[in-house]
């Protein structure tokens, strides 16, 4: 097989099952989570508070006071590998021009150089953060399989992409499927693996901000 | 006045035609010090290549037109004056083309049988147009199938050159469904050098160049891993655009014509190729240099790449899945949806089970008796 | 019929709700939760890790509400829950976790890891893998009325004494009036001021309240040891009390984790909402005094600090109307490092001071609220939870450390301005 033909496979009908499992498994997870519902608090809200579910969606990306100083390491590397990551999947063309094709939304990108740059600013942010997990003890005794398999799948699309724009290690047209095989994977497996975070983030933040919201604390 | 190439040029060579036709030893030298540096040869082989070009006899070629559009011969003899793309007419012998030659049916096809056997061993076969195998009517010479011409011709060829994408991976008669079970010339040759010159057309100078070096050097160009010159298609288009800065500025043509494709942005997001192409258009041009597509304002279609017909729309770009439509996204929400419905069903079943299942918990029952 | 494995998963089962699956699906194992969590902070031991705590309830959930799990289970995949885990878990569970809500406040994917560890003690006390103090003493106060076994008989003898001291009659079973007022064992027994500050300043502010015989008891160990069935069984008698004697408001006393349990639980335990109030004393208080009831002269000149009990400021809501009230009769008040809704739990909350088993580790993590008082130069420290008042005193004991620690509400009767009458 000839790389092109990979290519076009990868860009058809990998990409094509890839997506659809993705989007089924998305689905299907939101409901097998929401779905098990909670029962009605009977408990009196108060009802004077600053709190609320969707202020800690967004605020508890703002780490508590005290503790960058106790684990400045994960929050360091942590943000900058997420903002790196989000920055080169939603400013790069290619990519913006992807999620177009698939939603009719569009943006301007970032000159592809910044992109560059913050892509290899996040592999390293990656390297980082799993030489932290294999050393750190508390970090050691919570990581199993799930853990290094979700930061190989995190890993991949990164590095891929980041030789494939460099025409490093193979040329260029395979190392482009490499990079799409490495995003297809990364795709059927997310919402089966820790990776739903992704998604169940805004609801966990949003469940704990009501809880606390309601008794008066923002959280 | 110009002079004429050296005055001990030998009769019945390449040096007596180009004498013959006025091409001055001056220009002969342009061209082939043109040629060396196409072809990322030393420039001190220009002179090496002259010598051996003026001296060599006019090499015999038998071109042979299978399924093909005929666009490649077009492209080769498009010219206005003569240019290194018309200089293969004077480096050769063409005893057999069914466009060019002046003879017709059976003296036609004596023609290529005669020169198969005054030349055996010694003459390049240059084909164009795919084979087809499904049935051998669906293209024919005087009766003859492609796949026996091909084989009967190939036998005696020093070397064969695979013109066009057609001839070199299938091309257009190639891509899906194939109904003729079309295939290229790689697939039958296969106890043979067969040099693919893709392209749809492809560039006139390449062809020039092959044959240059192979007067120069009795042997082939180095080929890439799909059989190609590397020293023709060895970079990718994107590589050698003028518009890559406009691509990694990320200023992009919208649509086409519009305010960004005027001012000549990377017209990466209409469909261009480039990134996936290997060829020399961005840098030795069309039409004497004048231009190509991309320059024109249309992204490069990937026309000298295998099954390039099939690797997805033209105007959908390289970042853009190839087939997916948003029926299979609602289905496979769809279908997300319901298994998340029956898997609702069954975790509230199981927690209902376990409500059912309740011990009231009592002081007494706190203490394991067993421990 | 006992406590068995089956009982527990059962359980297990029965509390996981969407927050609980969300909160599972979202951990990354990033290991902050460890690093609010006083028990790993002051011995760095990463099993005291709060995620770490709650993992048999998240293979029931993995293998019980999840298709992959499931589809792992049916394969013969999965690691079943055990008794050995449970009883490997008992100490995680019960000695090093307080409840204090910390672990919940810092999770960047924003886990309530609190909430969880809440269900999770359902089936530890299902299975029978409570810790034997804590079983003793909700057995208790079930079968007697109070965790430490008091009787409105001693409850009866404080009243008179109180009623010496402060030469105002304790109203007792007294129907229709303003508040319902409880007390916790460690009030009845430790600190007999806390009813007579109240009878001062009720009697100030005009105030009209009562005790009930058969409801005198806040605290509820149901909570702590996880048992629903016996936090309601505890909590029902309040809620009895409250609805016969037709109160307008409940009030929970110093004390933590009955705050929680009759003002968050309680509905939810009785399956219905209350038809009276419930606030803790603090809010009370406050609210006279914003009312203008509770006049108090005088400074206190010691300088001096505030703990807030966990249950009452962080999972309560009550943080401003502590500090209202000590700036009103507090020349020199500091707060402490990390003050408010992120402060450090004293170590004895969630059953663990009940748990002989945890002192050890209780005194350890201690070491963390000594270097928070430390910080302000105080010796005197002022809370508002007679089980963080216990736990504290014995604790700076054990440090040799000159720090008295006094209840507000008392704090705030020395300050009253009896002669004026509003």
């Amino acid at each position: 097989m000839n790389p092109l033909d990979l290519l076009t496979f990868a860009r058809g009908s990998a990409m094509n099952w890839a997506l659809m499992i993705f989007l089924a498994g998305i689905v299907l997870r939101l409901f097998e989570i929401v779905g098990l519902g909670r029962k009605h608090d009977l408990s009196r809200a108060r009802t004077v508070t600053t709190g609320s579910g969707w202020r800690t969606v967004f605020m508890r990306s703002w780490p508590a006071a005290g503790m960058i100083k106790r684990d400045p390491v994960t929050y360091l590397a942590g943000y900058v590998f997420h903002i790196g990551l989000l920055i080169v999947v939603f400013c790069y063309a290619p990519h913006i021009d992807f999620i177009r094709s698939m939603t009719g939304l569009n943006w301007r990108g970032l000159p592809s150089t910044l992109v560059d740059a913050m892509a290899l600013v996040s592999i390293i942010a990656l390297l980082v953060l799993l030489a932290h997990r294999l050393t750190n003890p508390v970090k050691r005794l919570l990581s199993g399989f799930g853990d290094y398999l979700a930061w190989g799948l995190t890993l991949l699309p990164l590095l891929t992409g980041y030789l494939a724009f460099h025409h490093q290690l193979f040329e260029y047209t395979l190392m482009l499927s490499l990079h799409l095989f490495s995003v297809e994977l990364l795709l059927v497996l997310l919402p089966f693996t820790k990776l739903f975070h992704s998604f169940t983030v805004f609801l966990s933040r949003w469940y704990n901000g009501e809880m606390a919201a309601r008794k008066g604390v923002v959280s | 006045m110009k002079s004429p190439i050296k005055s001990d040029v030998l009769p019945g060579t390449v040096g007596e035609g180009l004498s013959a036709r006025g091409v001055s030893r001056r220009e002969f030298l342009a061209f082939c010090t043109s040629l060396t540096a196409m072809l990322a040869l030393p420039p001190a082989m220009a002179g090496v290549m002259a010598e051996a070009i003026s001296r060599a006899r006019r090499q015999s070629v038998i071109w042979l037109s299978f399924q093909e559009c005929t666009g490649c011969t077009e492209s080769l003899t498009r010219s206005h004056a003569p240019t290194l793309e018309n200089l293969i007419f004077d480096l050769i012998s063409l005893d057999y083309h069914h466009t060019l030659q002046a003879a017709s049916g059976e003296a036609a096809e004596h023609a290529r049988i005669q020169s198969m056997k005054d030349n055996d061993g010694r003459y390049l076969l240059i084909v164009d147009g795919s084979i087809p195998m499904g049935n051998p009517g669906f293209s024919t010479i005087a009766g003859i199938s492609n796949y026996d011409m091909l084989m009967e011709t190939a036998k005696g060829a020093a070397a064969i050159v695979a013109v066009g994408t057609c001839a070199a991976y299938g091309g257009l008669p190639g891509a899906s469904p194939n109904p003729t079970s079309a295939v290229s010339v790689g697939e039958l040759i296969r106890d043979k050098p067969v040099i693919n010159v893709p392209g749809c057309p492809p560039i006139p100078v390449v062809m020039t160049g092959v044959l240059a070096h192979f007067l120069t050097f009795g042997s082939i160009p180095e080929l890439d891993a799909q059989g190609r010159p590397r020293s023709f298609y060895g970079e990718t288009i994107h590589d050698r655009c003028y518009r890559r800065p406009f691509y990694d500025q990320g200023k992009f043509a919208q649509s086409f014509d519009d305010e960004a494709a005027r001012h000549g942005w990377c017209l990466f997001k209409l469909g261009c190729k480039g990134p996936v192409t290997y060829n020399a258009c961005a840098t030795t041009k069309w039409n004497d240099g004048i231009s190509f597509p991309i320059q024109s304002g249309h992204g490069c279609i990937g026309c000298s790449e295998p099954n390039f017909w099939d690797a997805g729309p033209l105007y959908s770009a390289l970042s853009m899945p190839v087939s997916a439509t948003s029926a299979m996204l609602e289905g496979a929400a769809a279908i997300g949806a319901a298994a998340g419905v029956a898997i609702t069903w069954h975790n509230r079943k199981t927690k209902s089970a376990a409500k059912a299942a309740h011990e009231t918990v009592t002081v007494q029952e706190l203490i394991r008796e067993d421990k | 019929m006992s406590a068995n494995l089956s009982r527990g998963i059962n359980a297990f089962k029965e509390v996981i709700d969407a927050p609980v699956a969300s909160f599972f699906s979202s951990c990354v194992h990033c290991g902050l939760c460890a690093e609010a969590c006083l028990f790993y902070t002051e011995t760095g031991e990463a099993k005291y890790t709060p995620i770490h705590k709650l993992e048999p309830l998240r293979r029931i959930w993995q293998q019980e509400y999840t298709l992959t799990g499931k589809l792992a289970k049916l394969f013969g995949l999965s690691k079943s829950v055990t008794d050995e885990e449970l009883a490997e878990w008992e100490p995680l569970v019960y000695d090093s976790c307080t409840m204090c809500g910390r672990c919940s406040m810092v999770c960047p994917v924003g886990n309530d890891i609190t909430y969880m560890i809440r269900k999770l003690r359902e089936g530890m006390a299902a299975s029978g893998h409570a810790p034997p103090d804590l079983i003793a003493a909700t057995t208790r106060a079930v079968n007697l009325g109070s965790p430490m076994g008091i009787k409105w008989l001693a409850v009866l003898a404080q009243i008179r004494h109180v009623e010496k001291d402060t030469g105002i009659t304790v109203p007792v079973e007294q129907a229709d009036v303003d508040y319902l007022v409880l007390m916790s064992s460690m009030e009845i027994i430790n600190f007999p001021e806390y009813l007579a500050a109240l009878s001062r300043i009720f009697k100030q502010a005009g105030v009209s309240w009562t005790l009930a015989q058969d409801a005198f008891e806040a605290t509820n160990s149901g909570i702590q040891i996880g048992a629903s069935d016996l936090a309601r069984e505890i909590v029902s008698r309040i809620v009895v009390a409250a609805d016969r004697l037709r109160v307008k408001c409940v009030i929970s006393p110093e004390c933590g984790h009955a705050f929680t349990a009759l003002r968050w639980e309680g509905p939810n335990l009785m399956g219905r909402p209350f038809g009276f109030e419930v606030k803790h004393i603090l809010e009370v208080l406050d609210e006279l005094s914003a009312a203008g009831r509770l006049k108090t002269k005088g400074h206190d000149q010691r300088p001096l600090t505030y703990h807030d009990p966990c249950q009452i400021a962080r999972r309560g809501g009550v943080v401003e109307q502590p500090r209202r009230l000590l700036n009103a009769v507090a020349e020199d008040f500091r707060e402490m490092p990390d003050a408010g809704t992120m402060n450090w739990c004293c170590g004895g909350g969630g059953g663990v001071s009940a748990n002989s088993r945890a002192e050890p580790l209780m005194l350890q993590a201690f070491r963390h609220k000594k270097g928070q008082i430390e910080a302000t130069g105080v010796s005197t420290l002022v809370t508002a939870c007679a089980n963080c008042r216990i736990v504290m005193e014995e604790s700076l004991e054990h440090y040799h450390m000159k720090v008295e620690v006094v209840g507000l509400t008392e704090l705030l009767a020395q300050y009253l301005d009896e002669d004026k009458t509003p």
